[in-house]
C-alpha cells in the first residue's frame, strides 16, 4: 500500500504533464500554425492541389530523412545520403540505357543505394574510424564525383513511363503514387523501430553503446545494417526523384543531407542519439516544405529562405534545451531535488 | 640515489610540515571521513594504509581542494589555510599526483611538465620561452632518473615513465610535500623500485611525502610513519613504522565484526558448471578456478589485482590471449558479450551508468535489453505488452522505488538502478552470473535486498561469481573466496570459522599463509 501512494506523490503535476506532452508534440503544432498561418493570408496555399503539391515535392526527402533518421538515433550521422541518391540514379540511368528491363533497373537503383550504404557501414565498422562522419563526409565525395564521371557531367531526359510511374503517376490525376510510397516506407520504419528487437537494438546503441555491447547486442552489425538501410532508402528516393523530374542527372540530391539533417533533428531527434522517432521526422520534413512553399507563395527570395531555414533549426533545438531544463539554474534544481527528496 | 638509512626519523620539527585536525566529511549516505587528524612533518614519508574505500583518496581530496571537508582545519606551515583548488595548492607548494592522471595525452613530454605555468620570455606576457622550459625539462627528467626524450608524446610513455614526469613537474615546480595515491599500483617491478628509489631521494632533499598504499612491503620500505584508516576513521595513533609488524598492521585494517545484514541461504552447492583453466589476459595471467551450481565464489584483490579484467574476458566483454573457459562440460569460445550470454554467462559491471544503464532510456526498456528475442512473436514482431507485463513483475519482485516503468534510468537512485541492472540480467536466465561490486554507491537497506536477490538466484541452481573490494561483503555472501593480486590467483579458501579477514588480506597483498 505505501509503495502506491509513494507512486502517487513522485508522479508529476498534471500541468506538468500537459506541457511535457505539448513539448513532445512541438513540431506537430508548429506544422498546423504554419499552415493557419498560410492559409489565412494567402489564397492559393490552402487548396487541394498545392498541399498534394507539397507531398509530391517532399516525398523523395522524405525517404532520405528515413535514412538520416536511423544514422542519428546510433548516435552518429550520415552525410552521404544525397550523393548515394545521385549515384543510384546514374547507375539506373547505365542500365535503361543499356536497354534492361526497366523493373529490373529500378531494382538496381534500390540496390545500388543499399551498397553503397552497406559500404559506408563497412568502413566505418571493419576500418575503426572514430565517427561515421569522417566516413559519410568521404563518400560524399566520392560518390558524387563517380556520378559526374559517369554522365561527364550531363543530364539525360525522358525516361521509360514504368522508370517515372513511381514518382509522377497520379491515380484519378489527383493522388500522386510516390506519396502512398512514402507512406509505405515510413509504416515499415515504424513498425521497425518500435515493434522488433533490431529497432530497439538502434536506440540502444545510440542510448549506450558500451551497455548495449555488454547486453549482448552485436553494435557493429547493427551499424552495418543501420548505413545499409540508410542507402536503401536513398536509392528508393532517387527513383521518385528520377520519376518526378523525368530526367537522370548527376548533381541529383546535392545538399539533400543538410535540409534531411535538420528534418530530423526539428523532429525532436537527439544529435547524440538514443532518441527520435518517425512521425517527428515526417513532420520535420513537412514543416521544412510547406514552410518553402508558403514563403515562394508569399513571394519571398530563396536566399531569404535559406536564412529562415537556419534559424528554424536552431530555434527548435533551441526549444529543446529549455524543455531540459538547461537554462534552469542550479539554485532551482537543487531546490527541486530537496523536494523530491522530502517526498521519499 | 644511495639509499640513506641513517637520516630517516630524525627530523620531527615542533612545527610540522601539514597538519590535519579533526577532518570529516559527509557525501549523501556516507560518512567517507570521520574526524580525521594526521602531521606530516618536513623530510618525511607518511604512508596513508587502508582498504579500498577507507577513505585514503577521499582525504587526499579534502587536502588539495578538490573537496570540501564539512569540518576541520588544514594547517600548513602552522597557519591555517583551506586550498581553492588543486592549483592552489600547487601554488603553495603541494603536488598531488593522482592514480589517474591528469595530462594530455596527445602533447609532448615538456608541454605537460609546464601546462598552466609556463616559461615566459622575459617582459613579456604570454609568449612561451622554449629554450628555457626544453633546458629545466631535461634537468629535473635527469633528476628522477627519467630516461625519454622531452618531445616524446604523453600517451606513447608507459605508466612507469609517466609518474616520474609526474615527480619531475612537482620539483620543478619546488613543491615541499608531494602527494601520492597508489603510484605503484599498475608499474612492473623494475618500475616499482626506480619509484621508491626516487621516494627516498626525494625525502632525504627535504621534501615531504604521503605515500598512499596498500602494499605493506613498499610501506615497510621508505615509509617513516603510518596511518591506518578504515571506513573513514583513523584507526589508533599515528606509528612509527619501525614499531609495528605487518601482523599488526593488517590486523588495523580489516578488524571489525561481522555484522547480521547478510540474508541466511541454504547451502545447496550442486553439480559443477564451470571450469576456468590458465584464463590470460592483458592485466592478469593463468587464473584457473572451477564453481558449482548454486555456489558464490568471491573474488577480493585491492586495486590492479586484475579481477576486473579477467571477469570481463570470461563474460566476452574483453579479449583474452588465452586459455579455456568451459560450461556444463562443453568447452566455449567466448569472443564477445553476445556469445557470454549465449554461453550462459552474464556480467554486471562495476559501473552501471557508463557500462549497465542507456540512462536516457525508460526502466522497460533497459530492463528488456538483453532479452528482447523472448518477446518476439512468430512473425518477429515484438509483443510489447508483454514485456512490460513480464519488465513490470521483475522489478515489482526486486522492490525497485518507485516502480514508474516509464521513467527514465537516470531519475533513479544509485540503488535502484542497480535493481534495473540485475533485473535486466535476472530474465537473461544466465546458469553464472559475475557481479562485479554489485552494491558499490548503494546504501544499507538496498544492499540487503540486493544480496537476497543473489540468494534467489542461487536458490535456482545458477551460480555467482561475485568481486567485491569490501571485506565484510565477501566474508558475508562467499562460499568460497578466492584472492588475486597484481593479476595472479594467490588463493583460495573455503569461507569457514577459520577464515578471517586478516588471512584474506595477507593473500590478497602477495603474503603466503
Amino acid at each position: 500500500m505505501s509503495n502506491q501512494t509513494d507512486n502517487v506523490r513522485i508522479q508529476k503535476p498534471f500541468y506538468k504533464v500537459l506541457f511535457s506532452k505539448f513539448a513532445e508534440a512541438g513540431p506537430l503544432i508548429a506544422l498546423l500554425l504554419v499552415v493557419i498561418i498560410f492559409a489565412s493570408i494567402t489564397d492559393s496555399f490552402l487548396t487541394t492541389r498545392n498541399m498534394l503539391s507539397i507531398l509530391k515535392q517532399s516525398s523523395a526527402q522524405c525517404l532520405v530523412a528515413l535514412g538520416i533518421l536511423l544514422a542519428i538515433l546510433t548516435g552518429g550521422n550520415d552525410l552521404s545520403v544525397g550523393s548515394t541518391l545521385g549515384l543510384s540514379m546514374v547507375i539506373m540511368g547505365l542500365t535503361i540505357h543499356a536497354g534492361w528491363n526497366p523493373y529490373l533497373s529500378m531494382l538496381v537503383c534500390a540496390l545500388t543505394g543499399a551498397f553503397l550504404g552497406l559500404c559506408n557501414g563497412l568502413i566505418f565498422t571493419k576500418g575503426k574510424l572514430p565517427h561515421p562522419y569522417i566516413v559519410t563526409l568521404g563518400t560524399l565525395n566520392i560518390y558524387r564525383g563517380l556520378c559526374l564521371i559517369i554522365t561527364h557531367g550531363t543530364p539525360v531526359s525522358g525516361m521509360p513511363s514504368t522508370i517515372t510511374f513511381l514518382g509522377s503517376y497520379s491515380i484519378e490525376k489527383i493522388f500522386p503514387v510516390c506519396i502512398f510510397v512514402v507512406l509505405l516506407f515510413y509504416i515499415i520504419w515504424w513498425f521497425m523501430l518500435t515493434r522488433t528487437t533490431f529497432g530497439r537494438h538502434i536506440y540502444a546503441v545510440g542510448g549506450n553503446p558500451a551497455a548495449a555491447r555488454l547486453a549482448g547486442i552485436n553494435v557493429n552489425w547493427v551499424l552495418t545494417a543501420v548505413y545499409t538501410l540508410s542507402g536503401l532508402v536513398s536509392g528508393m528516393a532517387a527513383l521518385l526523384l528520377c520519376g518526378r523530374t523525368n530526367s537522370i542527372f548527376p548533381t541529383a540530391g546535392q545538399t539533400w543531407e543538410t535540409n534531411a539533417i535538420a528534418a530530423v533533428i526539428i523532429g525532436g531527434a537527439s544529435f547524440s542519439g538514443g532518441r527520435g522517432s518517425v512521425l517527428g521526422t515526417l513532420t520535420g520534413v513537412l514543416l521544412i516544405q510547406t514552410t518553402t512553399n508558403g514563403l515562394n507563395i508569399l513571394g519571398m527570395s530563396s536566399d531569404w529562405q535559406t536564412v529562415f531555414l537556419g534559424s528554424m533549426i536552431i530555434l527548435s533545438v533551441f526549444i529543446d534545451v529549455i524543455r531540459n531544463g538547461g537554462f534552469k539554474s542550479v539554485k532551482s534544481l537543487v531546490k527541486n531535488n530537496n523536494k523530491a527528496d522530502v517526498k521519499k | 640515489m644511495q639509499d640513506n638509512e641513517s637520516v630517516v626519523g630524525i627530523v620531527s620539527p615542533e612545527v610540522p610540515l601539514l597538519e590535519l585536525r579533526g577532518i570529516s566529511k559527509q557525501f549523501p549516505g556516507v560518512r567517507a571521513l570521520d574526524n580525521v587528524s594526521i602531521k606530516v612533518g618536513k623530510g618525511q614519508v607518511h604512508v596513508i594504509l587502508g582498504e579500498n574505500g577507507a577513505g585514503k583518496s577521499t582525504l587526499i581530496k579534502c587536502i588539495i581542494g578538490v573537496e570540501k571537508a564539512n569540518d576541520g582545519q588544514l594547517l600548513w606551515n602552522g597557519k591555517e589555510i583551506v586550498f581553492k583548488d588543486i592549483k592552489d595548492a600547487y601554488a603553495h607548494g603541494i603536488a598531488a599526483i593522482y592514480q589517474e592522471l591528469s595530462n594530455v595525452g596527445c602533447l609532448s613530454v615538456v608541454e605537460n611538465m609546464f601546462m598552466g605555468h609556463e616559461i615566459l620570455v622575459k617582459n613579456t606576457k604570454n609568449i612561451v620561452d622554449w629554450k628555457a622550459q626544453r633546458i629545466r625539462a631535461r634537468h629535473y627528467l635527469s633528476e628522477v632518473g627519467c630516461d625519454v626524450d622531452i618531445n616524446t608524446k604523453f600517451e606513447a610513455l608507459s605508466m612507469g615513465q609517466k609518474q616520474l614526469i609526474e615527480i619531475a613537474r612537482a620539483m620543478e615546480r619546488g613543491a615541499q610535500l608531494i602527494i601520492m595515491d597508489e603510484p605503484t599500483a599498475s608499474l612492473s617491478r623494475f618500475e616499482i623500485d626506480q619509484i621508491l628509489d626516487l621516494m627516498k631521494h626525494l625525502r632525504n632533499n627535504g621534501v615531504s611525502i604521503i605515500f598512499i598504499t596498500h602494499k605493506l612491503d613498499e610501506a615497510k620500505l621508505v615509509g617513516d610513519v603510518v596511518t591506518v584508516l578504515k571506513d573513514g576513521k583513523k584507526i589508533g595513533e599515528t606509528m612509527d613504522i619501525k614499531d609495528v609488524t605487518e601482523k599488526q598492521i593488517i590486523s588495523m585494517m580489516v578488524g571489525r565484526t561481522l555484522k547480521e545484514k547478510y540474508p541466511t541461504r541454504e547451502h545447496k552447492i550442486r553439480e559443477k558448471i564451470l571450469d576456468v583453466e590458465h584464463l590470460t589476459g592483458l592485466k592478469f595471467t593463468d587464473v584457473s578456478f572451477s564453481l558449482n551450481r548454486g555456489e558464490l565464489l568471491g573474488i577480493f584483490g585491492l586495486i590492479g589485482a586484475g579481477r576486473t579484467e579477467m571477469a570481463r574476458a570470461l563474460a566476452g566483454a574483453d579479449e583474452k590471449a588465452g586459455g579455456k573457459i568451459i560450461v556444463d562440460g562443453v568447452e566455449k569460445h567466448i569472443t564477445s558479450p553476445k556469445n557470454g550470454i549465449k554461453s550462459g554467462i552474464a556480467y554486471l559491471t562495476e559501473n552501471r551508468k557508463e557500462e549497465g544503464l542507456i540512462l536516457i532510456h525508460d526502466v522497460v526498456e533497459n530492463v528488456s535489453l538483453a532479452s528482447l528475442k523472448s518477446f518476439e512473436s512468430k512473425m518477429k514482431a515484438l509483443n510489447l505488452k508483454k514485456r512490460s507485463k513480464i519488465s513490470t513483475d521483475i522489478c515489482k519482485k526486486l522492490n525497485l522505488r518507485p516502480l514508474l516503468m516509464k521513467r527514465n534510468a537516470m531519475d533513479f537512485s544509485g540503488g535502484n538502478q542497480q535493481k534495473i541492472v540485475l533485473a535486466k540480467w535476472v530474465l537473461v536466465n544466465a546458469k553464472i552470473y559475475i557481479f562485479d561490486e554489485p552494491t558499490k554507491g548503494v546504501d544499507v537497506g538496498a544492499k540487503t535486498e540486493i544480496y537476497t536477490i543473489m540468494n534467489n538466484l542461487l536458490a535456482n541452481g545458477a551460480a555467482i561469481i561475485m568481486i567485491t573490494s569490501e571485506m565484510e561483503e565477501l566474508l558475508g555472501m562467499s562460499d568460497r573466496v578466492m584472492t588475486m593480486y597484481q593479476g595472479h590467483k594467490t588463493g583460495e579458501l573455503v569461507n569457514d570459522e577459520s577464515t578471517t579477514e586478516e588471512k584474506v588480506m595477507t593473500l590478497a597483498t602477495g603474503g603466503k599463509l
